[in-house]
């Protein structure tokens, strides 16, 4: 028999990774885990309360509100940006020099940094002086985010729309561009239609990259922060306040530190849970339809 | 019912992708379009189905002129070399889908699915989707959805050039019978000489857009009418001499002699350029009349049955093709003999002249 050699070294080589990842993720996280489960009168004195923060924070009506809030803006999201990216992609160009100046249009909302999106519709659509708002107010519209619920919404809706429906387009565009002209030209041959074009070639086809997309669009959707914070401020009232919003202004607005600590481990499972879900079903389906065709 | 190609051009550009092609296609029959590829194949092929308009010259349909006639109302088919199939259809939805467009029964297109299928042998398939086939089966299921609809014209465009060489083979010794029990004209282009000899037919051989040929394979093989329709028909590749005649006497590079027998005494004095197939070269002499030649062995390739000498001679690469295992060193000098009953000769417009005595007989 023969030893089989075993090379520690690369323990070595992992160590460094794993005391970054302990530094920026596993440490503060166990904090927050710590916060959890204990209370605090200040001067650092901790008592065990077990899993009493988990049970105010899922009997709350105010975390029941924000998680609602959240689940129908990212549902909002999805329903108008992955269809409105497919139709902009498929109107796209496919040569000449529309190509590339699409592409970049299409790419600069995404290079612009959240806060500073945030700030430009605030400004754009303020009453006094944006030119949306203004506009709007002119026309004699009753457009006020900062007093109405729905036009708060409607402004968040859109400005997220505007920000984010290019990562769909780009990515529904790429996976259109993988399809060889010879399919159109077989389907043409046939006499399809562009529907039957559209359902039975271009969507399977993009499928994968579709799903890519919802999953990217669910999660960031979801997590929404910086906008609605700077539009704002998650109001009127609670009515923008998403749960991430609810979170900071829980924990550092009311320095509510367990409760928190608790909504957030919360949050994280229920991001992870629904982000499993949409990779099942996203591999389900591209298993199905890998390696099809050409 | 014919298809025919009158004076038919396309130009794309400044350059001429097609230019002046007549073609005459008769039903039933298989008409192979053989050229390298960028020679036109493709391109002519979309002019007669209809996906492009020639830019000169016109298209006939059983005598009517159909140049104008959009692709949807041809009644055309086509095969292409990447395996075409609706991704998430069954095998049979896949074959059904053009009848479906053209709005048939339900029984009927049941009963012509089932016809198809057993002539492609895809019976069992036929609830898979496409993915689940392999790439013979992929292209199968293509083929029996250009077939299925009836159409008048089937076009493949190189349709086994992605298969791996046992399917390729396989799906070559059926298809002349596929082809044979649908009434359909078959055009298929392909870039191998051996294809087309295989599959029989009639041959038009491509060069640069142009058909330079137009004929039975096997006439357009024994008998090319010039230069290029040889070397685009001759796989692997003939060997060629670039000679002088002057005085009576045939030399290559004024010190080589090829003797003169057969038609070659009466050949006027000019530039001529002999030509000869692989087999045609010898490892030894077998007539009186054979030419030996020093040649320099480059490399030597054996497929079994068969070697392939690629030898240099005076500064021309000539390949030997010998039956059974040779083997040779790389730099060897070995002996080989030329049988001028073999030759054909081009003159200086590289037309034919001279046939070899064997095929001039038939």
């Amino acid at each position: 028999m023969i030893e089989k050699q075993v090379n520690q070294k690369a323990w070595f080589m992992v160590l460094p990774v794993f005391l970054l990842v302990a530094f920026s993720a596993i440490i503060p996280l166990m904090t927050v885990v710590n916060y959890a489960f204990q209370d605090t009168f200040g001067s650092n004195q901790f008592y065990w309360v077990g899993l009493d923060w988990f049970k105010e924070i899922i009997h709350s009506e105010r975390f029941h509100d924000a998680f609602f809030r959240q689940v129908a803006f990212s549902a909002i999201i999805l329903t108008i940006e992955i269809p409105l990216g497919v139709a902009i992609a498929l109107a796209m160009p496919k040569k000449g020099w529309g190509v590339p100046v699409c592409l970049i249009s299409m790419a600069l909302p995404l290079l612009i940094p959240w806060n500073v999106v945030g700030t430009i519709w605030q400004i754009f659509a303020r009453v006094d002086i944006g030119l949306l708002g203004h506009t709007l107010t002119q026309l004699g519209i009753n457009y006020n985010y900062t007093q109405d619920p729905v036009a708060a919404w409607i402004t968040i809706i859109v400005m997220d729309v505007w920000h984010w429906t290019s990562l769909v387009v780009l990515l529904s565009y790429a996976g259109l561009s993988s399809i060889p002209d010879v399919y159109y030209q077989a389907a043409k041959i046939d006499g399809a239609s562009k529907i039957s074009i559209f359902r039975y070639i271009q969507l399977p086809k993009m499928q994968r990259v579709l799903l890519i997309a919802v999953l990217l669009r669910f999660m960031d959707s979801f997590m929404i922060y910086t906008e609605p914070f700077v539009i704002t401020g998650g109001g009127p009232g609670n009515s923008t306040t998403f749960m991430s919003i609810d979170l900071v202004k829980m924990a550092i607005g009311q320095f509510d530190l367990g409760p928190a600590a608790a909504m957030s481990l919360l949050y994280f499972l229920v991001i992870l849970l629904l982000s499993w879900v949409f990779y099942t079903v996203m591999s389900n389906i591209g298993e199905e339809s890998s390696n099809g065709g050409v | 019912m014919q298809l025919e190609l009158r004076n038919v051009s396309k130009k794309v550009g400044k350059s001429f992708h097609i230019s002046n092609v007549s073609l005459l296609f008769e039903p039933g029959a298989l008409n192979i379009l053989l050229g390298p590829t960028l020679s036109g194949k493709t391109t002519l092929m979309r002019l007669m189905a209809g996906l492009d308009q020639p830019t000169a010259g016109t298209v006939h349909f059983s005598g009517k002129d159909v140049t104008g006639v959009k692709v949807q109302k041809r009644n055309a088919a086509m095969v292409y070399q990447q395996f075409i199939n609706y991704p998430n259809l069954t095998v049979f939805e896949n074959i059904a889908s053009p009848l479906r467009i053209a709005k048939i029964g339900k029984t009927e297109i049941k009963e012509r699915v089932d016809k198809v299928a057993s002539l492609l042998k895809l019976e069992n398939m036929l609830g898979r989707n496409p993915n689940e086939l392999s790439g013979g089966q992929q292209q199968r299921t293509a083929i029996a959805r250009a077939l299925v609809k009836g159409a008048d014209l089937v076009l493949l465009d190189e349709p086994l050039a992605n298969l791996d060489y046992k399917l390729r083979e396989e799906l070559r010794e059926e298809l002349p019978r596929i082809f044979a029990e649908t009434g359909a004209i078959f055009v298929y282009a392909t870039t191998e000489p051996s294809e087309a000899l295989l599959l029989g037919g009639r041959t038009a051989t491509l060069h640069e857009g142009q058909v330079t040929q137009f004929g039975s394979t096997i006439d357009v093989f024994t008998k090319p009418n010039n230069l290029i329709t040889a070397r685009t028909l001759s796989d692997p590749p003939l060997n060629t001499l670039p000679v002088v005649k002057l005085n009576g006497r045939m030399l290559y590079k004024s010190h080589v002699e090829i003797p003169l027998i057969g038609k070659l005494p009466q050949l006027p004095d000019d530039n001529y350029t002999i030509a000869f197939r692989p087999h045609n070269l010898y490892l030894n002499r077998r007539k009186n009349t054979d030419i030996r030649v020093k040649a320099k062995v480059a490399i030597t390739e054996i497929t079994g049955s068969e070697s392939y000498i690629h030898t240099d001679v005076a500064g021309v690469r000539w390949v030997l093709l010998a039956s059974g295992v040779h083997k040779f060193g790389i730099n060897e000098t070995i002996d080989i003999f030329l049988d001028p009953d073999t030759f054909y000769v081009f003159d200086r417009n590289e037309s034919l002249v001279v046939m070899p005595e064997t095929v001039a007989g038939v």
